[in-house]
């Protein structure tokens, strides 16, 4: 199985950061990405998403086997693409510019190459993002800023328990799986679906009954100790803004803009070299 | 509505880090982008139909964003949303199941689960999924409601066997240990 990605201790200007700005960032950098399709743009976020990374000091080797898998899907999407609509592009960009035909109705164009590749990249700058935002944020105080920009704190609470009991549920998958293992229960793709569905099942069953279990003891301690008593609570792991905060929080904000005027200036998503 | 519990909170909690752990366990059928039959999905009908539907449009939504964000370090947002309206859909009826009190039993609510999972299902994978992949990535309608639909059958298939099951299984074993009667 490949490794999680979990929060690491360190000492970045990055890790440095409240979470409120991470948040904030991470919210606004998404919404860019999801909205535009304009490649200046992208690349621009590819070029700087990049910069962050080397900023807060993460190695390839974190990286690597994710990215690899990554690919794997982004390959099969963009193949997907073209398979059920080799036009799209023509139709986006209004022009087509054959550049040799592949068989049947299926000719490759400069302009279906160019929107794929925008399709790629568009997802390649959500990637550091996330990365960075898991790898360089406190769950105890993501929970707090999520918290801080408005979402109620039993929501917030969820999701540090979440992140807090990740690891345990991963652990006890793997023990339930090793026990039904040597018990001679196949878990390869071997078998016909119904079988499939059976041996996951023998793992999802105890899982899920100890899952049950856990929420059970997990929330009466929570009780006992007068949880959500108060409409308010306070935070820890809070950290206050610094001036380091306010200024990537201003900056993100008119990349925000910038990047949405550019966007929409022409009343068109898409960033067209085609048009002479 | 009502107020959130702690029940509900812990079960938003540890239900999301259940189905963010099994976002890898995964039964291939056939090749279609970022498609497979996902035994979380009857994780998530199940939360919703015991807890309801804010804990079902949560466990959905934060499972999938989580689960995509630590195992492949990138969110498919557009495959996000329609996570959590096949939670909150299925939630609706929570209070009509009863599971925990042992009222999942009967036919009548196992069909009413299976109505309402392939309603959720059909709203979250047909039309939501696909128009916002058309709103987000542009990407050639054809495909992307191809992909809903297959999305849609194995999600109804799995939940329907699975879900189901275990939804039985475990309102035979809650209701038992409710044979205690309150002093009148």
């Amino acid at each position: 199985m490949s490794r999680l990605i979990s929060y690491e201790v360190k000492d970045t200007p990055v890790h440095r950061l409240s979470g409120f700005t991470k948040l904030v960032f991470f919210i606004l950098w998404c919404l860019v990405s999801g909205l535009t399709f304009d490649t200046r743009i992208l690349i621009a976020m590819l070029i700087l998403g990049l910069g962050i990374y080397v900023l807060a000091g993460i190695r390839w080797k974190q990286v690597s086997a994710v990215f690899a898998v990554i690919m794997f899907f982004m390959v099969l999407n963009l193949l997907g693409i073209f398979f059920f609509a080799p036009y799209q592009g023509c139709e986006i960009y209004g022009t087509r510019s054959e550049i040799v035909h592949l068989f049947g109705g299926y000719t490759l164009t400069r302009e279906q190459l160019f929107y794929e590749f925008n399709v790629l990249i568009k997802y390649f700058t959500v990637i550091p993002a996330v990365f960075i935002f898991l790898v360089t944020t406190d769950p105890s105080e993501l929970a707090s800023s999520l918290n801080s920009v408005g979402v109620p704190y039993s929501i917030s609470y969820s999701l540090e328990i979440a992140l807090r009991y990740i690891p345990d549920i991963q652990d006890e998958f793997t023990r339930i799986k090793n026990a039904q293992e040597a018990r001679g229960i196949e878990m390869s793709s071997k078998g016909r679906l119904m079988d499939r569905i059976r041996n996951t099942a023998s793992i999802i069953f105890p899982l899920l009954f100890s899952t049950m279990e856990r929420i059970d003891v997990v929330s009466n301690a929570m009780e006992l100790r007068g949880f959500g008593k108060k409409p308010k609570r306070t935070w820890y792991s809070r950290k206050k803004l610094t001036s380091a905060d306010m200024a990537v929080l201003t900056g993100i904000v008119i990349f925000f803009a910038v990047s949405m005027i550019i966007t929409f200036h022409d009343g068109n998503r898409f960033y067209n070299p085609f048009i002479r | 509505m009502k107020k959130i519990g702690i029940k509900e909170v812990v079960a938003m909690g540890i239900g999301t880090a259940l189905f963010v752990v099994l976002t890898n366990v995964q039964i291939p059928i056939i090749i279609v982008p970022n498609t497979g039959m996902q035994p979380r999905m009857a994780v998530l009908a199940f939360f919703a139909a015991v807890f309801g539907p804010v804990v079902g449009g949560v466990v959905g939504f934060l499972g999938h964003a989580l689960g995509d964000a630590i195992f492949y370090s990138s969110v498919w947002w557009s495959w996000v949303f329609p996570e959590a309206v096949v939670g909150a859909v299925i939630g609706i009826f929570a209070g009509k199941f009863a599971v925990k009190e042992g009222g999942f039993t009967n036919a009548r609510n196992i069909i009413l689960f299976n109505i309402s999972q392939a309603v959720a299902n059909a709203a979250a994978w047909i039309i939501v999924a696909p128009v916002l992949d058309i709103l987000f990535y542009k990407e050639p309608v054809n495909k992307v409601f191809a992909q809903g639909a297959v999305a849609f059958l194995l999600n109804v298939v799995i939940i329907g066997i699975l879900g189901t099951l275990l939804l039985v299984a475990y309102s035979r074993i809650s209701g038992k240990s409710s044979d205690l009667k309150a002093e009148e």
